[in-house]
């Protein structure tokens, strides 16, 4: 069920770009209107989501410290887990974001008789998830390639280096490789892993489906449909798209508007969704904030006034106890209540 | 709720279908409706406390009436969905990391088994990302785009007394204790879903007895046991008798003194039971060592606070004590006690709810000079970080083999280790003072597992829950008993030592509990002291 609806929405939509851009008249719809509304809805979309975001204020410092807090001279601070200045959060950040440090920590436990439970190191994760999103990232800056005119060095380079191998005409790309060994691993663990899969919803098969369309489709394009592929067609639109002079000829395949819907319906699709976690992991207050709350104080914008039960309100309940007690009060009792307050034992 | 047998409960883990034993529900989990019967659920708030504490002034917590859980129709206000719905949206309005965390979580699954309690009950509803997808479901219908157009097919579902019940049921099956924060990618803290639940349910007069007792007990007494000025006194008192009783050394702690250098404040537990008494006596035999000059409070004599398990309002309201009572003293600064939550009180809320506190200077041991710039704002220092640096500058005289008979390992309590970074100052102080192991590295230090009782969920009658999620902290002791004949698990928090207590006893009762200060106050050799041969240290009894 939680599956089956997005494959039927990921079908659906390939349907659509293949027969749509079949009828005549219609690739100009599929190649220009579609992907500049799409560019527009994400940009928009994404900007709005940030700013959302930003509206609410952070009234607590609630950092997790996941090592020692600068304390005392000789205790050893751990400046990368526990950080306490603006430069070792962004050194955390950096290492959350470029190496997905959390999910490096992944453990895998078990029950067994006993009863005895285990934490066994599980980093399968962690390793098929930062291939999947440094392949998607290279691919995104590949594709640069299309928009740009000359290309930029760094950009031929990148190609070269992805294309080492050479394996096959044209030669595979690692990276095309990796995004879809990598999605596919996140199919299969969320299909198979039990736990993963109860807690999966539609909005999580959907873009792992859509993602791995884009990237057959793309691979598909490459290495086997290529007799509707004119690169230099592609490459023209993709100038005129950015200049904004789109030209279309008619001579482009069906596989290369359709993977170009795919993308499309991605870039509408991600502001909207958990997708957006590309933006909110720099946002998290328990990650991006200074381990030094009772150093530098911080401030909550909307630090509510509220009275605290004051002491005089205490003394004049408990005064006379106090007073027998010994301990010493604010104001002395009057002598006539004096006499009957006794402490009870 | 009689307890079930250790050997039943062991088999039951590991055996009964469950999530985490291997079993996957038939429903989905949308489709499983919360029931309650005795054992799982903690008893709801006395009406008596409940209107006392709505009658303070900044503090909601209305509609106090007698009900329970176990009944269909809980006495929710007519508008009670309005309230829930409109409470949502003022929160996520004022707090960025609830709509972080609603937003974000990409359903990964990597904080799934990092529960303590998903681990003892295998209810999937206690994987951490379910237990916020109980509030994102709502969040997603209510609030989003997506889910107002494709309503349950992007994950949305309709607030419904049913949602309300199950919001009760597991948010009250999480303490806070942040494990999951650890190794979600994004940082999503589960534990600030909880508080934001808990808030919610308060809004409708929805609040258990364990916790708002303590919180008024805490506004008008000064402390959660309830125990007023002289009573509190008298306690401190005896453990004072007991301390002479035990080295001759004669030790007159002062209460509420106008003028003293220090404010020292601790959980009120331990100066009411055991095993925390015994740490309390660590405390006194301490500073009477160093001699600093320093009062006890009866007003501000509450560490600990019991209003951050129910709302914002509450926890500022509590904690404002300690710098009304450090400004009235006249005190320079303020040290702490072992605490956990208090803790994570201190570092991160205090100084932003109640501060600045100008009126403190910045704190500087009077022994050895040491500026503890880790605290410039707050003016509160650790009793942990106290010691260390006085034992670092051989200002103790201790003999260590005078704790020969522990043989310790050390729990990191949750807040220390997860929201303040105190985890190497203890064990400093436990090299010093006995001979000691650690636990497993995947439960100690920011991976450490919760004593499972936190939050305010140190209570009897859910006493099985209890023990089931603690099994993994138990487990991790099981592990050096048998390795090491560890005997004696040490901890830095007043609420673990009666939880931790508990929980020996019925996984490892051969293991004692005690804090770090009981160990220090024992090792600490005392000037003129007449002590003769104590077997079980500070806990011997003499006559
Ligand atoms: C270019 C920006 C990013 C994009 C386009 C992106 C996209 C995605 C997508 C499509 C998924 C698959 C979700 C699924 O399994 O259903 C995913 C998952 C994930 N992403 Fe990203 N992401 C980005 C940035 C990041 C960053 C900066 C992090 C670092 C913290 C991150 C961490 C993860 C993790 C841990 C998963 C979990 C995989 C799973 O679902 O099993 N992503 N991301
Ligand atoms: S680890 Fe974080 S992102 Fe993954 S399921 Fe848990 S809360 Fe969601
Ligand atoms: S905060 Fe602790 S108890 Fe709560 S869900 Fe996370 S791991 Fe479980």
């Amino acid at each position: 069920m939680k599956y089956g609806l997005p494959l039927v929405a990921v079908i659906g939509l390939i349907l659509i770009a293949w027969l749509g851009s079949m009828i005549p008249g219609m690739q100009y719809f599929f190649g220009v209107a579609v992907p500049y509304l799409a560019v527009m809805v994400f940009l928009g979309g994404f900007v709005y989501r940030v700013v959302q975001w930003g509206k609410s204020p952070v009234p607590f410092s609630i950092q997790t410290t996941c090592g020692q807090a600068k304390s005392l001279d000789f205790v050893k601070h751990n400046r990368l887990e526990s950080p306490h200045t603006t430069s070792e959060v962004v050194a955390r950040m950096a290492l959350e974001i470029l190496t997905f440090r959390s999910l490096f920590r992944n453990t895998k436990s078990e029950l067994h008789d006993g009863p005895k439970i285990t934490y066994e190191s599980s980093k399968w994760l962690w390793l098929f998830a930062l291939v999947f999103h440094y392949s998607f990232l290279v691919i995104v800056i590949r594709h640069m390639r299309l928009f740009l005119n000359p290309v930029p060095d760094f950009i031929v380079w990148l190609d070269w280096a992805d294309s080492m191998f050479e394996i096959g005409t044209p030669a595979l790309y690692l990276t095309d490789a990796g995004l879809l060994i990598g999605l596919i691993y996140l199919f299969t663990r969320r299909f198979t892993n039990r736990q993963v899969r109860y807690i999966s919803l539609s909005s999580d098969y959907f873009p792992l489906l859509l993602l791995i369309a884009i990237g057959v489709t793309g691979v598909l394009m490459r290495m086997f449909l290529r007799a509707g592929i004119d690169i230099a067609a592609i490459k023209q639109l993709g100038v005129g798209l950015v200049t904004f002079s789109p030209t279309i000829t008619t001579d482009i395949g069906s596989i290369f508007y359709i993977h170009l819907f795919l993308v499309c319906a991605l870039l509408v699709y991600f502001p909207f969704s958990k997708l957006m976690h590309l933006g909110g992991v720099f946002l998290s207050p328990t990650r991006n904030m200074k381990n030094d709350t009772r150093q530098v104080r911080h401030i909550n914008p909307w630090n509510p006034d509220i009275k605290v039960h004051a002491y005089s309100a205490y003394e004049d309940e408990f005064r006379e106890f106090m007073v027998d007690a010994g301990i010493p009060v604010e104001k002395e009792p009057e002598p006539e209540e004096e006499a009957p307050a006794e402490a009870p034992a | 709720m009689a307890v079930a047998k250790l050997e039943q409960l062991s088999q039951s883990v590991v055996q009964d279908p469950s999530m985490a034993t291997g079993a996957v529900p038939a429903m989905d989990w949308m489709d499983i409706p919360v029931t309650f019967k005795p054992g799982n659920y903690a008893y709801p708030a006395k009406k008596d406390k409940v209107e006392y504490l709505d009658s303070q002034k900044g503090l909601h917590f209305p509609n106090a009436r007698e009900w329970s859980p176990e009944d269909d129709d809980w006495k929710l206000p007519e508008n009670w969905k309005e309230i829930i719905i409109d409470g949502l949206g003022e929160r996520l309005e004022k707090f960025r990391s609830l709509k972080i965390f609603m937003d974000c979580c990409v359903r990964c699954g990597a904080c799934a088994d990092k529960c303590h309690f998903y681990l003892g009950t295998g209810d999937p509803k206690n994987m951490p990302v379910l237990r916020a997808e109980l509030l994102r479901s709502v969040y997603r219908n209510d609030f989003t785009l997506a889910g107002k157009i494709l309503g349950k097919m992007a994950g949305g579902r309709e607030m419904t007394v049913g949602v309300l019940k199950e919001w009760f049921m597991y948010s009250y099956q999480c303490t806070e204790c942040r494990r999951c924060s650890v190794f979600c990618p994004y940082g999503i803290d589960t534990a600030e879903v909880t508080m934001m639940l808990r808030e919610l349910l308060h809004l409708v007069g929805i609040g258990i007895n364990w916790i708002l007792e303590p919180v008024s007990n805490s506004n008008r007494t000064g402390n959660h046991m309830g125990l007023q000025p002289h009573t509190f006194k008298d306690n401190v008192d005896f453990l004072a008798e007991d301390v002479e009783n035990l080295t001759g050394i004669k030790i007159e702690p002062t209460f509420n003194r106008k003028g003293a250098e220090i404010l020292f404040i601790t959980p009120s537990a331990d100066v009411f039971a055991e095993p925390g008494l015994y740490t309390a006596m660590g405390y006194l035999i301490l500073f009477e060592h160093i001699g600093i000059d320093y009062t006890w409070s009866t007003y501000a004599s509450e560490g600990g606070n019991f209003g951050l398990f129910t709302n914002n309002e509450a926890m500022k309201k509590l904690n404002a004590k300690m710098y009304a009572e450090a400004e009235r003293l006249g005190v320079k600064f303020i040290i702490g006690g072992e605490c956990g939550h208090m803790w994570r009180v201190l570092h991160q809320y205090m100084d932003t709810m109640n501060g600045p506190a100008d009126f403190l200077e910045l704190p500087r041991s009077p022994l050895t000079g040491t500026i503890f710039e880790n605290a410039a704002s707050t003016k509160m220092v650790h009793i942990s970080e106290f010691t260390a640096d006085l034992i670092k500058h051989g200002k103790l005289n201790l003999d260590k083999s005078r704790n020969s008979h522990v043989k310790a390992t050390y729990h990191d309590s949750c807040n220390p280790a997860r929201a303040m970074g105190l985890m190497d100052e203890p064990r400093y102080i436990l090299d010093h003072v006995v001979d000691w192991v650690e636990m497993p590295e995947n439960t100690i230090r920011e991976q450490t597992f919760c004593c499972g009782s936190g939050t305010g969920l140190n209570t009897d009658e859910i006493m099985e829950l209890r023990m089931r999620s603690g099994l993994p902290r138990a487990n991790a002791v099981k592990y050096v008993e048998d390795k090491h004949g560890v005997n004696m698990l040490s901890c830095v928090c007043a609420i673990d030592r009666a939880t931790l207590t508990s929980l020996m006893d019925y996984w490892n009762p051969n293991v004692g509990v005690c804090g770090i200060t009981e160990l220090v106050g024992n090792a600490i050799v005392l000037e003129g002291e007449t002590r003769g041969e104590l077997d079980e240290g500070l806990r011997t009894m003499v006559f």
